[in-house]
This record gives structure tokens, C-alpha cells and sequence, in this order.
């Protein structure tokens, strides 16, 4: 242990104090919370966590939020695969502003166009449905795939794809046998910083749902105002939001630094 | 090189509706509203460029725009350095490589609002961790309703807490792609390592540190849910940045007219200065 590790150390301690809160107060009684300052529950409960699994309109949150966000991500990485080709193989009229211009929709404050947001998906029928939800989170999602997806294509020769064409291989073929599989971590890393990004938001996905999709993240705030202040019942639903997190970012954990590295600006 | 071909817009032809029908069409809503003005009832009158004027021109929306511009002058001021830093002082393999990226990443992946939450029950004077260890241990008066003070402090920390790792992960992906070879010959050639930093880590560093620092501006001058969660805007006004003044002009007063102005005054400032730093950092290697 060098002593340049003190401060990865002291760093990842910052990081963690205000979750290790989180937790411990998800496992504390509402009275214990109120009644005064205590490092560690003194009367550790599981009631918080058995109120969410057990009443529907907790419990659906998460699902709705884990449809829309999947959703999302599945209709994000499918256009976004062949566009991200287009870039990385040919030039075509207008492709620099074209891509350009994706990635400042990066940079259109949500808030922006939350009303906009609410009034158009609307008008065509889909509010308060998942598929609202995944096709506005599109907006910032697919620009940030094709910049990702299109930094790994960039790294794999095209004499690969001239090799697959000589050997008769058509389009199509070659491309889901042959050069998905190449780029495969790419699809990875474009997959979870997706889900991340349609997971952690929530403006647009709370003006577009009212009851039927509604997210998890929503249904907190509503509960927070209405019961008064249940803060372990908040706080157990905070803690089970980091789960799915912490989930994908395990399974991704080799690839997270080099997604944004390979990636062109 | 790449082939010339036209027909690779049939590739890019989904993304580029699916984008459009998400960015014009409210976009231009938006503009439809900046124009006019409505006394509700699906009644709109033209107000020509009005808005524009009484926007750029009020104070509120200057004092919005300077605590913005405070506000993500100094998160990049402190993210970016203390992102390299703790980037250089990562272990390059072993098993705590994972450990480390894993921990780190962990805050970003948890929604923005519960960001807010927790750490409005971290620094609670009276029962949250922090304002309790403040308050009683340090003696430290400490509370955010309070103390416009206090209230940036938490903004602040909580937005260091919730996206260096960012930056971290970010140079750490540049450094890790730096060859051995390069730090042997800095060290047979004596290289100190404020050197080393200079001429080898930070050169390699760049591309990364561009798309961390465009990142971090946007998000940064963008940020509406976390600070909305944990302060509210208060105590006054004293941490009501843009977003949260527009939100509150647009959903709170529903003025629509002047909001959607302000919207399109805002995203223009976003654009403008993204573009700048990219013009100014990406400006050496046009050369």
C-alpha cells in the first residue's frame, strides 16, 4: 500500500457516507428517526421494505421504471447501431453537421421542454405510457449511443468488412454475425450509459406519466408530500433505487472507463 | 479513408426521426410560444419579440444567470482538478481497480431526485449525519434553510459528490492507455514528476478532458433536480438557478410567453459556450 492511496481512499469514504446513511436510516423506525441522532439503528426493522413490497402502488414504480428505461435502451442501441456504421464507414452530404447536431441535443435543458414535451406526446395519444417515457428519453440517449457506438466501429479495421463482402457474406449477414460480435463491448458500454441516463432522469419522465407508468422516482415525491414525513419509508426507497445500478455497473465494470475514452468528440 | 456514399443516409434515417420528432417539434413549439402572448383559453395574440426584450432585460433573470454561471464556474473549478488528482493516484491493475470504479461509478446511477433527498436527510441539523456532526461535534452553527451560505456549501459538495467520478473515470481511461514505455524513458531521463504530468499524462489526457469538462458544463449549467430537491431555491432566492427560475415562471406562474423565451435565451448561452470550449480546446490540433 503506497501512500499515494490515501486518497482513492479518503475519496471512495466521501462517496459512500451519505449512502451508508441512506441505508441505515431505511432500517430505522420512523420514531427512532425523529426522536434524535443515532449512528446505527437501535431497533433494526424491516418494516420500511415490507410496506414497499407489499403496496402495489410502490411496488409498480420500480416496474414502470424498469420497462421504460429497458425499452429505452433497446430502441436507442437498434437505431443507433447502424447509424453509428454510417459514420464510422462512409461520408455522405451533410454528415459532420448532422452529427453535430445530434449531440447538441445534448445540451437543450430538460426543462425546456417539459411542457413542449407533455402537450406533443399528448396530442399523438402516448402520454402516460412507457413508450412516452423511452421515446422522449431517446432525445438525449441516442446521441450519446451513436457518439459511443461510433468510437468503437472507428477502432475495428475495414478490411474486416472488405474481407466478409469478398467472401460473398451479404450486408445484413456480415453485420450481425461478424462485426457485432467484434464490437460487442462497445454495444456494452453505449447499452449502460443508456440505461443510466434514462434511469437517473426524472423531469420528463414524471411530465409525461400519470398513473400507469409513473416512475419510482415520482411515486417518492408523491408519497413524501402526502404522508407527512415517512423518511425511513423514503429512505428504503432511495436504497433499493441504487440496486439496479449497481447491478449493471458490476457487469460492465472492465468497460465503463473506456467508453467515453474510445469515444470522438 | 472513408468511401463516399449517399445512400449511407438510409442508416442514419431512423436516428434522424426519431431525434427530430423529440428536438423540432417541441423546439418549435417553444419558439410558437415566445412570440405570442395568451390570456389562456387557446387565445394567442402576436407579441413579436417582446419577450426577448423584457427577459434580457430584467434583473431577475440576470441574477439567475449569474448564480448559474457561479455555480458551474465552480464546479468545474473544483471537479476537474480533484478528478485528475485522485485519477493519478488510482492503482493502474489489480484487484482493487474494480473495486475502485465500481464504488466511484455508484453515484451516478442513482436518480437525481433521490440524490436531492439524501442528502437533504444527510445534513438535517437536529438527525442527519453530516448537519448533527457539524452542529454538536465541531460547534459550527450549520443549517441550510438558513444560510444562503450553507445552502451553496451543500449544492456544492452534493454535485462534487455526485459527478467527479466522472472526471475520474474519464482521465483514468486516458492514463491506463499510456504505454510503459513512456515513463521508463521519463525516468532515464531524470524527469521529475510535475514533468511527467506535463509533457506525458496530461498531453495524453486531452480528448478525455475535453469531453469531461463539455460534459460537466452542460450537465453542470443545465442541473435542475438535485439542487430543486435539496434547497428548493432557498433560502430566498439566494440558490434559485436558471432552470429552477424557469420551471418556476413556466409551470408555477404559467407564463408561457416569457418562459419560452427564456428557454431559447438559455439553450442559445448552452450552445454558445459549449461550442467555445470545444473551438478553444480542440484549437492546437487543427494545426
Amino acid at each position: 500500500m503506497s501512500k499515494r492511496s490515501i486518497i482513492p481512499i479518503l475519496y471512495i469514504l466521501f462517496l459512500m457516507l451519505p449512502i451508508y446513511w441512506l441505508v441505515a436510516m431505511s432500517f430505522k423506525t420512523t420514531n427512532e428517526i425523529l426522536s434524535g441522532f443515532s449512528l446505527f439503528p437501535q431497533t433494526f426493522t424491516l418494516e420500511n421494505y415490507k410496506v414497499i413490497f407489499t403496496d402495489p402502488s410502490w411496488y409498480w414504480g420500480y416496474i414502470n421504471s424498469i420497462i421504460y428505461v429497458s425499452l429505452n435502451t433497446v430502441i436507442s442501441i437498434t437505431v443507433a447501431l447502424p447509424a453509428a456504421y454510417a459514420f464510422s464507414r462512409y461520408s455522405f452530404l451533410g454528415d459532420k453537421t448532422l452529427f453535430f447536431w445530434l449531440l447538441t441535443n445534448r445540451m437543450a435543458p430538460a426543462a425546456v421542454f417539459a411542457l413542449p414535451f407533455f402537450q406533443l406526446y399528448s396530442s399523438v395519444g402516448l402520454f402516460d405510457t412507457h413508450l412516452a417515457v423511452a421515446l422522449a428519453h431517446c432525445l438525449f440517449n441516442i446521441p450519446l449511443a451513436v457518439w459511443i457506438l461510433e468510437g468503437f466501429m472507428g477502432g475495428v479495421p475495414k478490411e474486416l468488412d472488405e474481407t466478409a463482402y469478398v467472401d460473398g457474406y451479404s450486408f445484413p449477414r456480415f453485420f450481425v454475425t461478424i462485426f457485432l460480435p467484434t464490437i460487442k463491448a462497445g454495444v456494452g458500454v453505449a447499452a449502460f450509459f443508456c440505461f443510466m441516463f434514462s434511469w437517473v432522469e426524472l423531469l420528463l419522465a414524471k411530465t409525461l406519466t400519470a398513473v400507469a407508468a409513473k416512475p419510482i422516482a415520482a411515486t417518492m415525491t408523491k408519497t413524501a408530500s402526502s404522508a407527512g414525513y415517512e423518511l425511513g419509508l423514503l429512505a428504503a426507497a432511495g436504497t433499493l433505487t441504487i440496486i439496479p445500478g449497481a447491478i449493471v455497473i458490476y457487469f460492465v465494470r472492465n468497460y465503463i472507463a473506456k467508453g467515453f475514452a474510445l469515444g470522438r468528440v | 479513408m472513408k468511401t463516399e456514399n449517399q445512400k449511407a443516409w438510409f442508416f442514419v434515417l431512423p436516428v434522424l426521426l426519431l431525434v427530430a420528432f423529440n428536438a423540432l417539434i417541441p423546439i418549435m413549439t417553444v419558439v410558437n410560444y415566445s412570440v405570442q402572448e395568451t390570456f389562456g383559453d387557446n387565445l394567442f395574440f402576436w407579441e413579436g419579440l417582446g419577450w426577448f426584450e423584457q427577459i434580457l432585460r430584467s434583473d431577475r433573470f440576470h441574477a439567475a444567470l449569474g448564480r448559474q454561471f457561479l455555480f458551474t464556474f465552480l464546479i468545474l473549478i473544483i471537479e476537474v482538478p480533484l478528478g485528475i488528482i485522485i485519477a493519478l493516484s488510482m492503482p493502474k491493475k489489480g484487484i482493487w481497480v474494480p473495486v475502485c470504479l465500481v464504488t466511484m461509478a455508484l453515484p451516478m446511477l442513482i436518480p437525481w431526485n433521490v440524490v436531492g433527498a439524501m442528502w437533504n436527510i444527510f445534513t438535517l441539523p437536529d438527525i442527519g449525519l453530516l448537519g448533527y456532526f457539524i452542529n454538536n461535534t465541531l460547534g459550527i452553527e450549520y443549517n441550510m434553510t438558513r444560510s444562503p451560505v450553507a445552502a451553496w456549501v451543500t449544492i456544492i459538495t452534493m454535485d462534487v459528490w455526485h459527478w467527479t467520478s466522472l472526471v475520474v473515470l474519464l482521465s483514468y481511461a486516458g492514463l491506463v492507455s499510456i504505454p510503459d514505455a513512456y515513463y521508463q524513458a521519463a525516468k532515464i531521463d531524470g524527469a521529475s514528476p510535475w514533468k511527467v504530468f506535463r509533457y506525458i499524462q496530461l498531453p495524453k489526457m486531452k480528448t478525455v478532458l475535453t469531453i469531461a469538462i463539455l460534459l460537466r458544463f452542460m450537465d453542470s449549467f443545465n442541473i435542475y433536480t438535485e439542487p430543486f430537491v435539496l434547497t428548493g431555491g432557498g433560502p430566498g432566492n439566494s440558490t434559485t438557478l436558471l432552470s429552477i427560475d424557469l420551471v418556476k415562471i413556466a409551470l408555477g406562474q404559467f407564463d408561457l410567453g416569457p418562459a419560452a423565451a427564456m428557454s431559447l435565451i438559455y439553450f442559445a448561452i448552452t450552445l454558445l459556450v459549449s461550442w467555445l470550449f470545444y473551438t478553444l480546446m480542440t484549437k492546437d490540433d487543427a494545426k
